[in-house]
Formats: C-alpha cells, sequence, structure tokens
C-alpha cells in the first residue's frame, strides 16, 4: 500500500490519501502544504480555523488517528494514511453529540470561532478521561484559547457532557 | 492550480520539499548522500512554526515522524531507553518514567498543551536546542546518554556537554539522534522541578529547573548531601548543569550558610539575558531562589521518588 | 399571556447550532469566483518623509494589482469623526505599519514575496512614543501641540477644598496599550461593478460606520455601498474602526482590478498593524477630611491615542466621566487629554476609557483608606454615592442603588473578612503570600451625552410571508448573544415562540441603521426599539381586525400571511426618542451623561509566590447591579469573559514596544490567560429593574473590564504590603520592587 505517490520525488505536488471523518479522500498537494489548509481548501472543510498559525491557539485542532494536534503545524505528507476526524465529524448526521449540545445548553460557544477545535479538545479529554477532575478539565484544554467566555461555560459544558455519557452507559 | 489555493501562512509549499523515506536506514544513507541539505523533520513543533512565519531556512526536508526505529520505549534491567521519536505524551504515559524519572514527565506535561505533546519529541526536543528546551535540565540531572545514529554506524555520548554552544552540538551533519538512554537508579533522591513562565501553561520558560539530590542516611535523616545534581534552562545559551554549586554542596549538611553560599555561586555561574519574556536581573533572581527552595527541601523532609 | 414566557430564560443561541458543527461561515471561510488576495505594504519607520518606492525587477509586477494614495478615486482619509488618518500614506508616514500601497494577486504566495520586493527608502523624521514626549513636544506631530482632545469637568469649588483637607493624598497611576485578541484576525471581502458599486463583506462591527467611510473614500452615494457582516469571531471593539480601514483597501483592490479581492490579516499583521486599548497615565489630588469622606479633588487624567485622532475623542470622554468611579464628589475638577504618538492609533476595546480611569480611581481608593487609617471597605463604603446624590457631572442619581449593601453582599459572597484573617496568619509561613481587593465601580451604558440622539437609531420588524417574523438591525452577533438576546425581546413582545422569530444578517442594503454595535447599548436601546417595533407589527394587525387582543402564534402567522398577501409587507419601524428629562450639555460637559448606569463590587484573590514573584487569581467574585438579566447564561458568560480580560489586562498581557512598533506580535510572545491560569470566576447579579432598557435591561458588555485590575493589585498590595500603581503587573516588576524594598 502506498499511502501517497508522488510525481516527481524530490519536486512538485503529489498525491496524499487519507481519511476524514471516515471518508476516504485523495487530494493532489505540495508535501510542506499544512494540513490546516488541505483541510480548509482542498476539501471545503472550514471548521478548523487559523487563529495564529504557530500552534498557539489550538483553533486548527483535528484529531489526527485519534489524538489532538494542531493542523497548522502538520505537513501533509505526514498526514499520509491518517485516519482524521473534523468538527464536522462529530455530529451523527443530524443528531449532535453530547458535547455540542453541552457547548449550546452551557454557553460554552460566544463567537464560535474556537469551539470547533474546543469541542475536538473536550471530545480528545473525554477520550482519555471519561470523568475529569475540573483540574484534569482545565489542563486538558490548555492549548485552546478562548477570547470571549473565560472558559467557565467550557468547564460547565465537559462536566455536563461528561456526565450525560456516564449515564447513557448505565 | 494544484496546491496554489489560499493560505494565510508566509511561506510558500511550492518552494519546499519534503520526502518521508520509510526506513532509518534510508534517511542516514540520504543525510550521508547530501551531508547538510536535508533538514530532518520529526513532528514538526518547532520548525512548522518557523515555517508558518516565513522564517525557516531550510528548503529540503526529510520526514522522521514514522520511522519505527526511533519509537518505542525499552525498560531492561538497567537502563530505560526512549526512542529520539517518542512524544512527550508518550513519555508522560510511560509507567516506568512516571515512575523513575519524574523529571522527565513533568516536563513533557508542561511543553505546550495537550495537541502540541502528542507532535512534538523528545529528539526534536534535543536537536533544536532551544536554551529554554523544557526536558532538557531533566535529561541533564540524569545524565542521559544520546545514542546517534549515522551510515558510520551508532556512538553513544553523554548528554551533559553535548550542547557546546548556542544551537551547537557534538553531532555530526549526517547523524540522526536514534535514541536516549536513561540510566536507572535514582529511588532514595530528591527529584525536583519546576518551570517558571508567564502563564501556567503553553508558556516559554523564563527559568527551568531540575534537581536530584540524596542525604547520607537518607531522607530526613539530616545527614550530608552525598549526591546533588542541579540543572537550569534559559539562563545561558544552553542548558546548564550548575557543577560549581554542585561542588560546594556535595558533602555538607543543608544549612542556611550552605543555602546562602549556593546562591551567591548560582548567581556567578549563569549568564541570563534581557529578552523579550523577561529580564536578566529577574531570572538571576528566581533561579537563586528555586536553587534555595530544592536544597531546603533536601534538607528537610523532602520528597523521595 | 401575562408572565414572561422567554425574556430571563436561558434560549438557544440562534446561531448557536452552526458555531458547535463547524458550519458558520466567517470571512476566510468564504470564497468568491475569480476571486484576488490582497496585501498591505507597510511603513517600517516610525515617523518620516517616503523619498522612494522601487520595486524589486525580479517580479512579474504587470501581474498584480498596485494602488496607491494615486488611485483612491474620494477623500484620502479613513472618515470616521476627524478626518485626519489617510487609507494611504502618501508622502510622509507618521506610525511603525502604516499602510502606503497595496497589492493584489490571484496566488498568495506570490503575493506574500511581493510585499517583500516592494523597496522603500524613508527620511526617518524624530518621533515620540511617551505621553511625556508628547505633552513636552519634544516633537510636533499633529496639530499645533500633538492634542486631539481635552474635557474640562468642573463641579462646586474644588479650590477651596485644600485648606479644609485635613489629608491631601496624591498619586499617579498608568495602564499600558492591551490587544484585543478576538481569535480571529480581521478579513474582508470587496467587490466592485459599475452598476451596483462596491460590496463588501466582512468581520466587523459597524456595518453602518464601514459604509459612510466607503462612500467618502470611493466618492460612491449611499446606495451604491453595500456593507454585510458575516460571522465574526471576536470584536471586544477591535472591529469598531478598523474595517473601515481594511475595507477601504480592499474596495481599492477591487475597483482598479475589476475583481473580488479578499484580503485576511495573519496574527503578526493584526496585531502590529491595528488597534489596542489607549495607554493612560491618572493623576489625582484629593482632599479627604479624617473620617475618609472625600471633599473634593483634581483628576488628570491623559490617554495616548497613537498617531491619528480616530476614536481617541470619544475614548477620551468615557474615561474623563468615569473618573471619579461610584463616589460622591462635592467637589471636583477633571481634566481629561488625548495626544498623540507615533504609534498605530489606539482605538476601542471592552470599556473604552474606564477601565483606565476606573483602574486608577480604585487604586486611589485604597491609598485614600491607608493615608487616613481605615480599612479599603469602610473608605469605599463612606462615599458611595447614594440615591439623590449628583455624579461628577452633576447627574442625580434617581435609583434606589444601595451601594453599601452591594459591597455587604459581596463580602460576604468572597468571605472577605474569615479570608483576611487566615491570611493574615497564613502568609507568616512560606513564601507564598495570599491578599483581597475590592474594586467598586459604575458603568454608564449607551451613547455618553446626546450620543444617542445623534444616532438616531432606527429599527425594524417585519413580519414574513410564511407568518415568521424578522428583526432588522444593524446590530451586529460577535459572541456576545445579539442575535439571540433581539430574537427573544421581539418573541415576548409577539407572545411568539422563540423559534418564530428570526434577525436578518446586517446587510446596510436591507437593515436600518440601529448604530454601532459598541457602547453596551444593543440590549438597552436597540433592544428597546425593537420591542416597539414588535409591538408596532401586533398593533398593526390588531388595528386591522387581522387579529385580537390575545391570540395564538398559529393566528397570528395566518393574520401576518393574510396581511401581506393584501398589502404586500407588514413591516414597523421604530425610531430612537430621547428620554423626557435627560439633559446633557456638550459645552460644559455636564448632565446627564448615560440614561443609567451599572454598578458592580468585585473581590479579588490572589496569591503571591514571593519565590518566583508571580502573582496569580485564586478565586475571583464579580457582583454587579444590571437592571434585569434577560437571558441568564448568555450574561454569566459575558461577565466571566470580560473578568478574563480583565484578569488578562492585569498580570499578563504587555504589549512591548520599540520604536513605536509592537514587538510581541504572536500568541506565543503575547499572553493571555489559558484555562490553566483563571481562577472560577463567580458571577452574581442583582436586578433593579431599568426604565430606559428593554425590558429593564441595563448595558453589561463592558462592565465586568473596569474591576478586575484594581481588585487585583489591590489584593497584590494586601498580600505584600508593597504598592503598585500600573498594570500590566509582571512578576519582573513584582521582583523589581520586592527587591528594592518598598514602592514604586
Amino acid at each position: 500500500m502506498s499511502r501517497y505517490s508522488s510525481d516527481n520525488q524530490a519536486h512538485g505536488t503529489c498525491e496524499i490519501s487519507f481519511t476524514v471523518n471516515g471518508k476516504q479522500e485523495t487530494v493532489r498537494i505540495f508535501p510542506m502544504a499544512r494540513l490546516l489548509d488541505v483541510l480548509r481548501q482542498e476539501l471545503e472543510l472550514t471548521g478548523a480555523k487559523e487563529g495564529c498559525g504557530e500552534g498557539e491557539c489550538g483553533s486548527c485542532s483535528v484529531l489526527m488517528d485519534g489524538k489532538l494536534v494542531n493542523s497548522c503545524l502538520i505537513p501533509a505528507l505526514q498526514a499520509a494514511g491518517a485516519s482524521l476526524t473534523t468538527i464536522e465529524g462529530i455530529a451523527e448526521g443530524t443528531q449532535l453529540s453530547a458535547m455540542q449540545t453541552a457547548f449550546l445548553e452551557c454557553g460554552g460557544a460566544q463567537c464560535g470561532i474556537c469551539t470547533p477545535g474546543m469541542i475536538l479538545s473536550a471530545c480528545h479529554l473525554l477520550s482519555k478521561k471519561p470523568e475529569p477532575s475540573l483540574e484534569e478539565i482545565r489542563e486538558g484544554l490548555a492549548g485552546n484559547l478562548c477570547r470571549c467566555t473565560g472558559y467557565m461555560q467550557i468547564f460547565e459544558a465537559v462536566v455536563q457532557a461528561a456526565r450525560g455519557n456516564a449515564g447513557a452507559k448505565r | 492550480m494544484p496546491g496554489q489555493k489560499d493560505s494565510r501562512m508566509r511561506s510558500d509549499p511550492a518552494d519546499y520539499e519534503l520526502i518521508a523515506p520509510s526506513t532509518l536506514q534510508a534517511v542516514i544513507a540520504l543525510l550521508a548522500s547530501e551531508p547538510g541539505k536535508w533538514v530532518p523533520i520529526a513532528g514538526g513543533t518547532d520548525l512548522m512554526v518557523l515555517y508558518g512565519a516565513g522564517k525557516l531556512p531550510a528548503r529540503k526536508l526529510v520526514s522522521i515522524w514514522n520511522l519505527a526505529e526511533l519509537r518505542g520505549i525499552e525498560v531492561g534491567a538497567h537502563e530505560i531507553t526512549i526512542g529520539a521519536g517518542c512524544t512527550y505524551t508518550e513519555m508522560r504515559e510511560h509507567d516506568g518514567i512516571a515512575r523513575e524519572f519524574p523529571l522527565l514527565a513533568s516536563a513533557a506535561a508542561w511543553t505546550g498543551g495537550i495537541a502540541n505533546q502528542n507532535r512534538g519529541t523528545v529528539g526534536g526536543n534535543i536537536a533544536n536546542a532551544s536554551p529554554a528546551a523544557d526536558s532538557l535540565p531533566a535529561l541533564l540531572v540524569y545524565e542521559a546518554e544520546l545514542i546517534l545514529v549515522s551510515v558510520r554506524g551508532e556512538r553513544r555520548v553523554p548528554y551533559v556537554g553535548f550542547h557546546t554552544g548556542y544551537k551547537k552540538m557534538n553531532l555530526d551533519s549526517d547523524e540522526l539522534i536514534r535514541a536516549i538512554s536513561l540510566r536507572r537508579g535514582f529511588s532514595g533522591y530528591l527529584h525536583y522541578s519546576r518551570k517558571v513562565g508567564l502563564r501556567n501553561a503553553q508558556a516559554i520558560s523564563k527559568v527551568c529547573i531540575a534537581a536530584l539530590g540524596r542525604l547520607k542516611g537518607g531522607a530526613g535523616s539530616g545527614g550530608t548531601i552525598e549526591d546533588v545534581r542541579i540543572a537550569l534552562g534559559s539562563v545561558a545559551p544552553v542548558p546548564i548543569r550548575l557543577s560549581n554549586v554542585e561542588r560546594i554542596a556535595m558533602g555538607k549538611s543543608v544549612e542556611p550558610d550552605l543555602v546562602r553560599l549556593a546562591r551567591k555561586t548560582v548567581t556567578a555561574e549563569i549568564q541570563p539575558i534581557d529578552d523579550i519574556r523577561s529580564t536578566a536581573r529577574y531570572r538571576a533572581a528566581v533561579a537563586g531562589n528555586l536553587v534555595a527552595e530544592f536544597l531546603q527541601q533536601l534538607g528537610g523532609s523532602g520528597k523521595t521518588a | 399571556m401575562a408572565a414572561e414566557n422567554i425574556i430571563g430564560k436561558s434560549v438557544p443561541r440562534k446561531e448557536g447550532r452552526d458555531k458547535v458543527t463547524g458550519a458558520a461561515r466567517y470571512i476566510d471561510d468564504i470564497a468568491m469566483p475569480g476571486m484576488l488576495y490582497g496585501a498591505t505594504v507597510r511603513s517600517q519607520v516610525a515617523r518620516g518623509v517616503i523619498k522612494q518606492i522601487s520595486f524589486d525587477p525580479q517580479i512579474e509586477w504587470d501581474t498584480f494589482v498596485l494602488v496607491t494614495a494615486k488611485d483612491i478615486p474620494g477623500k484620502n482619509c479613513i472618515a470616521l469623526i476627524g478626518d485626519d488618518q489617510p487609507c494611504l500614506a502618501e508622502g510622509k508616514v507618521n506610525h511603525p505599519e502604516e499602510p502606503i500601497l497595496l497589492l493584489a494577486h490571484s496566488n498568495p504566495h506570490l503575493l506574500r514575496k511581493a510585499v517583500d520586493g516592494v523597496w522603500i527608502e524613508y527620511e526617518s523624521l524624530p518621533a515620540i512614543f511617551s505621553i511625556e514626549d508628547s505633552e513636552r513636544r519634544t516633537q510636533t506631530i499633529w496639530g499645533d501641540d500633538n492634542t486631539f482632545k481635552t474635557f474640562l469637568i468642573e463641579k462646586g469649588d474644588v479650590d477651596s477644598v485644600w485648606t479644609k483637607a485635613d489629608h491631601i493624598v496624591e498619586g499617579e497611576y498608568t495602564t499600558g496599550a492591551q490587544e484585543q485578541l478576538y481569535i480571529e484576525n480581521n478579513g474582508v471581502i470587496a467587490a466592485f461593478d459599475r452598476e451596483q458599486g462596491i460590496t463588501v463583506w466582512g468581520s466587523l462591527q459597524c456595518p453602518y460606520y464601514v459604509h459612510k467611510a466607503l462612500m467618502a473614500l470611493c466618492n460612491l452615494p449611499a446606495e451604491k455601498v453595500r456593507v454585510v457582516q458575516v460571522e465574526t469571531g471576536g470584536a471586544f471593539g477591535g472591529k469598531e474602526d478598523y474595517p473601515s480601514m481594511i475595507a477601504g483597501h480592499a474596495a481599492l483592490l477591487a475597483m482598479k482590478s475589476g475583481r473580488p479581492v479578499k484580503i485576511i490579516y495573519d496574527r503578526l499583521e493584526d496585531m502590529t498593524a491595528t488597534t489596542k486599548r489607549h495607554p493612560s497615565r491618572t493623576r489625582h489630588r484629593t482632599a479627604v477630611s479624617k473620617d475618609g469622606t472625600i471633599l473634593g479633588g483634581e483628576i488628570d487624567f491623559t490617554i495616548d491615542g497613537g498617531a491619528y485622532a480616530t476614536l481617541s475623542s470619544v475614548v477620551l470622554s468615557r474615561g474623563t466621566i468615569h473618573a471619579g468611579g461610584p463616589y460622591y464628589w462635592p467637589n471636583v475638577r477633571i481634566r481629561g487629554k488625548a495626544v498623540a504618538t507615533n504609534a498605530p492609533p489606539h482605538g476601542a476595546f471592552r470599556g473604552f476609557g474606564a477601565p483606565q480611569s476606573l483602574f486608577a480611581m480604585e487604586r486611589h481608593m485604597d491609598r485614600i483608606a491607608q493615608v487616613v487609617g481605615l480599612s479599603a471597605v469602610e473608605v469605599r463604603r463612606r462615599n458611595f454615592l447614594k440615591p439623590g446624590q449628583t455624579t461628577t457631572t452633576e447627574q442625580t442619581i434617581r435609583e434606589e442603588i444601595d451601594l453599601g449593601k452591594l459591597l455587604d453582599r459581596a463580602l460576604e459572597l468572597s468571605d472577605y473578612d474569615a479570608k483576611r484573617a487566615r491570611f493574615a496568619q497564613g502568609n507568616e509561613a512560606g513564601p507564598v503570600k495570599k491578599g483581597m481587593g475590592i474594586a467598586a465601580f459604575l458603568h454608564g451604558a449607551g451613547f455618553t451625552g446626546s450620543g444617542e440622539r445623534y444616532l438616531a437609531s432606527v429599527v425594524a420588524v417585519e413580519g414574513c410571508v410564511d407568518g415568521s417574523v424578522s428583526v432588522l438591525v444593524s446590530s451586529t452577533e460577535f459572541g456576545q448573544g445579539t442575535n439571540t438576546v433581539l430574537c427573544q425581546i421581539a418573541a415576548e413582545a409577539l407572545d411568539l415562540p422563540y423559534e418564530d422569530v428570526r434577525i436578518a444578517q446586517p446587510d446596510t442594503n436591507q437593515v436600518p441603521n440601529s448604530g454601532p454595535t459598541v457602547a453596551s447599548r444593543t440590549v438597552m436601546v436597540v433592544g428597546s426599539l425593537v420591542r416597539s417595533a414588535a409591538v408596532g407589527i401586533k398593533q398593526t394587525l390588531i388595528a386591522n381586525g387581522s387579529l385580537g387582543v390575545s391570540y395564538s402564534p398559529e393566528e397570528f402567522r395566518a393574520a401576518c400571511r393574510r396581511h401581506i398577501a393584501e398589502h404586500g409587507q407588514l413591516r414597523s419601524l421604530a425610531r430612537y426618542e430621547p428620554p423626557e428629562g435627560v439633559f446633557w450639555d456638550d459645552q460644559k460637559y455636564r448632565g446627564e451623561a448615560y440614561a443609567t448606569f451599572a454598578w458592580a463590587v468585585y473581590i479579588a484573590q490572589v496569591a503571591v509566590d514571593l519565590s518566583t514573584y508571580s502573582a496569580r487569581v485564586e478565586d475571583f467574585v464579580a457582583l454587579q447591579e444590571v437592571g434585569r438579566v434577560l437571558h441568564p447564561v448568555l450574561a454569566k458568560g459575558q461577565i466571566a469573559g470580560g473578568v478574563a480580560q480583565g484578569i488578562g489586562f492585569a498580570l499578563y498581557e504587555k504589549v512591548v514596544w520599540q520604536n513605536g512598533r509592537m514587538q510581541n506580535g504572536q500568541m506565543t510572545n503575547y499572553i493571555m490567560p489559558t484555562s490553566a491560569d483563571l481562577p472560577p470566576i463567580r458571577v452574581f447579579f442583582e436586578e433593579m429593574g431599568n426604565v430606559h432598557g428593554a425590558y429593564g435591561a441595563k448595558g453589561i458588555g463592558e462592565l465586568p473590564m473596569d474591576g478586575p485590575a484594581p481588585a487585583i493589585v489591590n489584593a497584590i498590595e494586601d498580600a505584600i504590603g508593597t504598592r503598585f500603581d500600573s498594570v500590566p503587573l509582571l512578576p519582573e516588576d513584582i521582583f523589581e520592587a520586592v527587591c528594592a524594598g518598598g514602592e514604586r
């Protein structure tokens, strides 16, 4: 299996394949194109945003093979063969996830620009720590900057989503 | 036109080459064939920041992100060997490292946020050689050994002294860091570290300390210092061991006089600067405070690993 | 239906679903066919004459669109209040990053290289960068005397109080610049065609400000300029006037090229080139009696406006009026002054002058307490304004506010006394010292004085063909809840479900001018008009017999549809009417400065670690009286978010300047608090109602910015006994003061 093939190993564009939100995609792109730009431009998945271009704000966060990453810092070639999840893949059709619903109910989204990254970050946290303490939530989300909320209602949303998940399992 | 679409960043992907050979052998062969031309890129958390800002001088990059030979953490009888491609997350989540090398685990925990910990690697931290690099003081006090690899084979070098100057190191232009080896045997020591940044997360350090100490007779014995290692980041062009402070502390009891002398010795041993994040005076004062705090903990009830 | 069904409930955010699914479209998510990218070539010097512009011969310039000042069809200025700010510098530059020329190209990477390929030679002129240099006229860079604006407020007879004083307390307090740091950078797309004129879509707060600026710049009549706000990722004032500049640039490129042009800044450009909070210096000299009551005083409030006037006169106005805080001043003289320096012009940022002058006032109250020998609590209690008393502008407090009780409640919520007692003991041992600090303040909502009358806001509410209702305002959503609350108000006024009301996109072709989205006026002033207009369409239907006085939603929808089928439209306008008995003298700066004030007492608990000299806030109580809380979740979110920005203003956010240019224009080095840095922010409300606001609401968006900085610095002094009179207060500053052994 070749996850990527290129016309010219050293110069120019190449074809890179990966899965996004369960769907196989192949793009022809420069290997050093940023994953953020590939998602936004090639695949028109504009949920991931650019807030800083240097991996500080987290608004470009996506899940790559289940791990939270800043897509503005990933060269496209390194995403070859990966399984990516963006905000567009979080809802099940029209059914919002528990986290999305919690963000809506608790006021976790104000201007919304940090929200896609924040929700993915929160989902990632719960995948590792299903019932996180407040300290763990603070630490887990520390790579996602929010200028609007002061984070308080985001914490509430994460706690609510965790409880909802716990409730669902019982 | 493919690959020419919109982007906010300040470099043109068309000007760069990036390839990803699938074996370590292939990578080192490439480095040997064109020394100095290819820059290895692992998780990219340093290089891609420069790239986004239009400040990456390298034009040819070779990805070492997916090399299996650089991954993995092996626990042997006498040493733990960490693949240079291990991420901060992998180090944090490894029981052996968390238990026996807590300073490395805590450094990993305070490097960037979770997303950057999932991509940043210990090898990258060493090779990027920022004086503020979070894990390097811990490697200095644990006296890590680096396993370097090239077409000429492998060699082991002590990490202490690896950096010879600002961004200069004992690494040939066709060599890669393959692994970091840590000798086990630090139970019974006090492990102490602190990072001082402008905020609790995602901060470049202003001063960073990692220290180990052991008293004759064990913790709380009031005995003399049997072994002490102190390393600081962000106070010199490279992270440094405070060998003078260690020398004056060895064999002594932790008394106020020793702490005072240690503070003076710290000030003499470091070369902090004023920069965009902090001042030399502040760094010097805090460095002294942190060393004093470490010694006081060592002399007091203390914590042991 | 008598009881309120929707007001007071936390209904779902109108555009919330799009935001949590990634469907919300911000300007950089939008592309247009044939679109070019635009970029700005900016000054590299703070002040100088442009001697020569040359172009790198390696670049194929004929593939680029190039715009200079000569291409401007109308007036080369960004029309706002004065017209002194050029759209493109011509001949001389007055601040670093000043725009000089514009480029566009279809390849954004080639565009970036082209910007670097424009070589400009300057003859540098000496520049000034501080308020003091500006006052001294080391150089005269604006007008005759570097002064954009002054105000004078005089009440009573200040000159007579000094001899009666038991104490005269002086202090000087300074605040630094602060970057708004919306996570979405400034961006617009402009298109031009000869028939329709200019259309601009963008991330912005005030579509009609941009509209006015483009008319003047492009020499086009009102109907040939169209401005549309799209989903906006944070603004906080930073997108109040700046969008007129970036829109102007995109419009010029669109006019020249005939293609749509997108300009989006990256973080470095946004931080270094656009507006920030005005740095300030406040000097207090206060005559105090031995029982701690203020007899009178003088306050000098000065702000640094940067190189051009822009909004400085209005920021100055608000800061000057708020300078006396929530206290009774029988005699006072307040001088406000805005001066010019060679920095990029400073602009609006939540609070708009009040956080600066209130920082000074609340620090000064603690100083008065120390001099007189009273507690921080008592000195405030003895000086609080009471109903029937007048403010510094002689506005009579007509509402039954009891600030003493508000203070008591805050003290209780924060466990102030017990904690201070514990800290007094605990602080003996170890390097971590804890303390508590208070800030009491007020915030006037809406435009100052005659501002609202001058704005003459208009709002429309329309019935739609499907029976739903649409609210048409130029007020924009950028996170604070405009869409949600205005729809709540309309729904409540019409007795309809919230789901039946929507809000039109702010498009100057479609919506009337309800004024800018600033000054915490949207819910209070515009909301009031929305209510009236909503009632208006109900009354139309009732008057013509289509609807009974009491009706179901189905009946309304049917009546609405019938009416439109018959008459073509169902629309009601509401126009702002100044309230009765509200009088303001613009010359003497006296009278009813604001229709209403909100009141607050904030209490901060800090811990200062003397091994690292770092201060962190461990607990924060934010208690405010806000008239009426229309949407609890949104209201709490506004306060918490504002407090977080205030904590940043106090302890984290420092703009590092060198020769007028921001050196730390990246998120790595301009530090805002992360989730790991903030304390629990505990928000509480009192609600006394407000006759002037929709359903009794007062404006609250900016209020929370005023309290945190002084509360925190007061708490730090309580913790370690060292006085600081400046923010941002960084560990390096604490270190220098502590090691120097005392006061700064």
